[in-house]
């Protein structure tokens, strides 16, 4: 799966990135990285936090994607792209997005710590509020 | 932000008002003064909802900290709209939705104003509160959403005989407590304004959750839905069957039903068709971008919602100022998920803005959005929206869709949604 990942990425460099960030093989990891954390994905990263936490770290139920393997994000987002994965809506997240968005997805969120995330503490609604 | 050692103002009539931000020391005559070299500059969020607390927290992530961020937050707390509905079914109790802003603040150095906003000087700069002012580089609004009371005038007076709970808090109690005080056999009647308003399958939702508190412990009770719209808004096959099967006998939609007459006193309502008397009445108004959209003129479209560019959710009428969440104008659904998209949207781009660099050309986010149609059964719609440059909108992508059937399943994915947009927007 790795090698296919990096063979993936390196196609994917070197035909629909901007020729700025066009690099050569040894630095295509960090060339990632770097494209991992453009505006694009880490806005994409960060729309599924609705359901998997902040930097993929759920606060609960759902699967925490920080730190997981980048292969094992890529199997399972194709899985719900062809269907071969049964899922509630994930089928319908996958079919939305590119495989460049997928692949750099599996490796912003492979690059995020875990942490735990906590629902906030619920309270007494105060008499004041509206 | 080219002069990095400006100075900053928080001015304020009254000198405790302010809260101090970790940067800055109020000084003798109440102007904050701040000087920090490694500041990129200053945005103002106004608004403490979904969309202005995920701005306000992504800005300070994505800035490393560097771009300064106040909020300006009229309530010492959240109560979320998602879920509200359950405290009508009676299977959550509007505890369990109301949230301190404690960890907002702290975890992620932001200032914290709770203040009313009373003006904003969009040619200084500036945002005008009760007790004090404050400049930004950049103002995000995050207003949410005003009732409009123009065609029932009287409704407004009688918020409390006939609530509205279209913003959760003790509309949301009071309501609940009416439907319990009802007796068996009596009648609830609920409207839905027309198309825009906040969240879409909402009113199918709170339908569900009353017959489903009826079904169980007033069975005689009947649930009768006025909708302004030709159709079902969202959702439409799912809740339809839902009404017609599960809930036979009990839910009565009526479609183009718009309510032109309210007795208060009697808890009637008139419509181009017939005369309904109720035991609880919830009439659902019309909406329009919140009031401090309405002070920044930035609600140019029928002076209702907000026009803005969708790679930046700057206002197109008004510079520096940028508009999220249910106020904005747009073919999007007025959701909470869909809010803090667009609030990390406009983060990114801000933060881009303000480093000298361009914000993405294409944006993509997806939009998740669960009801509940009984204590533990819940359906989704699903989509990713993708920017069409051609059309400069938000354009639904291949593969969204809604669920086949109710299921416990996704009434557990819909409780890990809350629990983690909370976590998300709160911590």
């Amino acid at each position: 799966m790795k090698t296919f990942f990096f063979f993936f990425l390196f196609c994917m460099l070197a035909t629909s990135v901007k020729a700025s960030n066009i690099v050569y093989a040894a630095e295509v990891l960090s060339s990632v990285d770097s494209l991992s954390n453009s505006p694009h994905i880490r806005t994409i990263a960060a729309s599924c936090a609705a359901c998997h936490g902040t930097n993929g770290n759920s606060a609960g139920i759902t699967p925490t994607l920080a730190g997981l393997d980048d292969g094992y994000f890529i199997t399972q987002m194709l899985a719900f792209k062809d269907g071969t994965r049964p899922a509630t809506v994930m089928h319908r997240h996958a079919k939305g997005l590119n495989i460049d968005e997928i692949n750099l997805l599996a490796n912003y969120f492979a690059r995020q710590k875990r942490v735990t995330n906590l629902p906030p503490k619920s309270e007494k609604l105060q008499a004041a509020h509206e | 932000m080219n002069n990095i050692q400006r100075r900053i103002f928080i001015k304020s009539t009254l000198k405790s008002s302010l809260v101090l931000s970790a940067t800055g020391v109020l000084n003798a005559c109440g102007s904050l003064n701040v000087k920090n070299a490694n500041s990129m500059g200053r945005v103002v969020v106004i608004g403490g909802g979904y969309a202005g607390l995920a701005a306000a927290k992504y800005i300070r992530m994505w800035s490393a900290n560097k771009i300064e961020v106040v909020v300006i937050e009229k309530s010492s707390q959240f109560v979320s709209c998602p879920l509200s509905n359950l405290v009508l079914g009676g299977s959550k109790n509007i505890q369990d939705l109301t949230f301190g802003y404690d960890f907002a603040k702290k975890n992620h150095g932001i200032t914290w104003v709770n203040d009313e906003v009373t003006a904003v000087d969009a040619v200084n700069k500036n945002v005008i509160m009760k007790r004090g002012d404050v400049s930004y580089d950049r103002l995000i609004i995050a207003p949410g959403v005003d009732m409009i009371y123009d065609t029932l005038p009287n409704l407004e007076t009688a918020q409390n005989e006939i609530p509205h709970a279209w913003k959760a808090g003790w509309q949301t109690v009071n309501l609940r407590k009416q439907l319990e005080a009802m007796p068996d056999g009596g009648v609830f009647v609920m409207s839905v304004p027309r198309a825009p308003y906040r969240c879409p399958p909402g009113p199918y939702e709170r339908a569900c959750q009353v017959a489903s508190y009826f079904k169980a412990h007033k069975p005689k009770s009947k649930v009768i839905v006025l909708d302004a719209n030709p159709e079902i808004t969202s959702k439409k096959v799912l809740f339809a069957k839902v009404f017609n099967e599960t809930y036979a006998g009990i839910v009565d939609y009526r479609a183009n039903s718009i309510i032109t007459e309210l007795d208060v006193k009697t808890k009637t309502v008139k419509t181009e068709f017939e005369i309904i008397q109720a035991n609880v009445l919830n009439i659902i108004p019309p909406q329009r971008a919140g009031k401090p959209a309405q002070l920044a003129k930035v609600d140019n479209v029928e002076n209702r919602w907000c026009d803005v560019s969708f790679l930046t959710y700057e206002s197109t009428t008004v510079p520096n100022v940028h508009v999220i969440g249910d106020a904005i104008d747009s073919n999007l659904p007025k959701s909470a998920h869909m809010a803090t998209n667009q609030a990390r949207i406009c983060a990114s781009a801000i933060v881009e803005i303000m480093a000298n660099r361009s914000p993405d050309p294409s944006p993509v986010f997806a939009n998740t959005c669960y009801s509940f149609i009984n204590d533990k059964e819940a359906i989704h719609v699903a989509t990713v929206y993708r920017y069409e440059a051609n059309k400069k909108i938000m354009v639904a992508a291949e593969g969204g869709g809604v669920s086949a059937k109710p299921s416990a399943q996704e009434g557990d994915y819909a409780q890990a949604w809350a629990m983690n947009i909370w976590s998300d927007v709160l911590t």
